[in-house]
């Protein structure tokens, strides 16, 4: 381990003791989550489980009621004062979060902007890039994720697959130093995930730090460096892939991921495969 | 009878005098628009006083007529010391007021907007200015625009009060000339034809606009 390597290791989101209260409701019950640069962390869970909440929290979409989350070493969202936290302006609160990009489950694109605007306005508003810089470096990520064709079209003119990588292009652009993913191939018909889950693979191989909330099993088994199973607002289960997939005898996972692989597993084949 | 030669003659003058409705009621619709959106975001705000001051805003200029509106601020406004021609004060008079009804129209695009287009700008470093311009009002006014071009044209209509407190503008002119030729008949049609057309042109834009805004939204 090199030197860099060793002040690398505090981790870009560190998530302190998390609660998330929806008036009496308790979503979150004491979170502990540390990323890693370069890390894939999947989030999984049943549905309703405060997954969307946790991420929510660490992009401070929502207000988390307890606890700490530090981005990059800054606490988010509040300053402490004599054990007391403090809300910060929203500008503080942007200034933290700047280096987090957020990708939705609805993509969210701007209806009334092209692929190309959807990317570069932000470029120019937020970052005061002169409109040209901005177009060029919005074409190049509309390139990565497979879309420089369609830089001209509006989102209802895309598909959802291409809606989302317009998303993924959108904040990639702000050149983010963790990627969130909300379930981001849950609104696509199945045909569709394929491409996404390809730009998302890629991004990984690249070594962009990513949180990804995601049903896809196979995703997870095969990107993740840690799986988080999340029950009832408690991580319930984390390791690597092998190990909450395979070795964790937690009952409430083994429960989900039954009724996962009978929804997803129609047929098998007479030989077993994994022999 | 129908006195055909009087119309042309006085053509030219009533167009002159249109310019100036025009020119008015397009005015007081432009401030009223922005008044309307900042009442319209204060309506919607977190912020209590914001929510107070809007409500009691709307209500007042809906409630009380135009008319005593603009003889309320075309008398009180010289006793309080606010020396104004009275075109400005006129023209500020149906900006607050169709300001109300702005914001009215508008609160109804700015609930139909999915609260995740705003978060997402939030997530990219838009600040909250950023993403009323750019994002809530474009969209805002795509929603509601049958309605806006319709407040539009009531604006136009509602522009013929402010010759009650001494504005030249096509209805004041009208009555002028009505007066001292004694031919009101001749003169009103053509007033009344001249309205028309105006807001005839101001829907037809209206609907201009609707297409193109269509196209965003073609599959
Ligand atoms: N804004 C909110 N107000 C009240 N309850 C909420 C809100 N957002 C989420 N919840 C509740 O929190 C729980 C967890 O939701 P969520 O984080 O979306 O779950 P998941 O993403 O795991 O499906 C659910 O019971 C949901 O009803
Ligand atoms: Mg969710």
């Amino acid at each position: 381990m090199t030197a860099d390597n060793a002040t690398n290791s505090r981790p870009i989101i560190d998530v302190r003791g998390v609660w998330k209260r929806f008036g009496t409701a308790e979503v979150l019950k004491g979170i502990d989550l540390a990323i890693r640069k370069s890390e894939v962390t999947c989030i999984i869970g049943p549905s309703g489980s405060g997954k969307s909440t946790l991420l929510r929290c660490i992009a401070f979409l929502e207000e988390y009621s307890e606890g700490e989350i530090y981005i990059e070493g800054e606490l988010l969202g509040f300053a402490l004062e004599g054990g007391k936290r403090r809300r910060v302006s929203d500008a503080e609160v942007a200034r933290v979060r700047r280096n987090v990009g957020f990708v939705f489950q609805q993509f969210n694109l701007w209806p009334h902007m092209t692929a190309l605007e959807n990317v570069a306005m932000p470029l120019k508003l937020a970052r005061g890039i002169a409109r040209e810089d901005a177009e060029k470096r919005a074409r190049r990520m509309l390139e990565k994720v497979g879309l420089g064709h369609r830089a001209g079209a509006y989102p209802s003119q895309l598909s959802g697959g291409q809606q989302q990588r317009v998303g993924i292009a959108r904040a990639l652009a702000m050149e983010p130093h963790i990627m969130l993913f909300d379930e981001p191939t849950s609104a696509l018909d199945p045909e569709l995930v394929g491409e996404v889950l390809q730009v998302m693979r890629d991004l990984a191989a690249e070594g962009m730090t990513m949180a990804v909330v995601t049903h896809e099993m196979g995703f997870a088994a095969q990107v993740a460096d840690t799986v988080v199973f999340i029950d009832h607002g408690v991580i319930a289960a984390s390791g690597s892939p092998q190990q909450v997939f395979r070795k964790d005898e937690n009952p409430r996972l083994r429960q989900f991921l039954q009724n996962y692989f009978e929804r997803n597993v129609f047929w098998q084949g007479g030989e077993d495969a994994a022999s | 009878m129908f006195d055909f030669n009087l119309i042309i003659k006085s053509l030219p003058m009533l167009l002159e005098a249109s310019v100036w409705t025009v020119v008015y009621s397009l005015t007081s619709v432009a401030i009223g628009f922005c008044i309307g959106t900042l009442m319209c975001a204060a309506g919607l705000s977190a912020s209590r006083l914001g929510r107070g001051i809007s409500a009691f805003y709307v209500s007042f200029f809906r409630g009380v007529p135009l008319l005593v509106q603009l003889l309320i601020s075309y008398y009180c406004l010289p006793l309080i010391g606010v020396n104004v021609p009275s075109s400005v004060a006129a023209v500020g008079t149906l900006a607050l007021c169709t300001g109300a009804y702005l914001a009215e129209i508008l609160r109804g695009g700015f609930l139909g907007i999915s609260p995740g287009l705003i978060e997402a700008a939030r997530m990219v470093g838009l600040s909250r200015r950023q993403i009323l311009t750019r994002i809530e009002v474009p969209l805002a006014v795509r929603l509601t625009l049958p309605a806006l071009v319709n407040e539009t044209t009531m604006m136009v209509k509602a522009s013929s009060l402010i010759s009650v407190v001494g504005v030249l503008e096509l209805t004041r002119l009208a009555q002028n000339i009505a007066t001292s030729t004694f031919q009101p008949l001749e003169i009103y049609l053509t007033a009344g034809a001249i309205y028309f057309v105006i807001n005839g042109a101001i829907t037809l834009l209206g609907q201009l606009a609707e297409s193109r805004f269509r196209l965003e939204t073609a599959r």
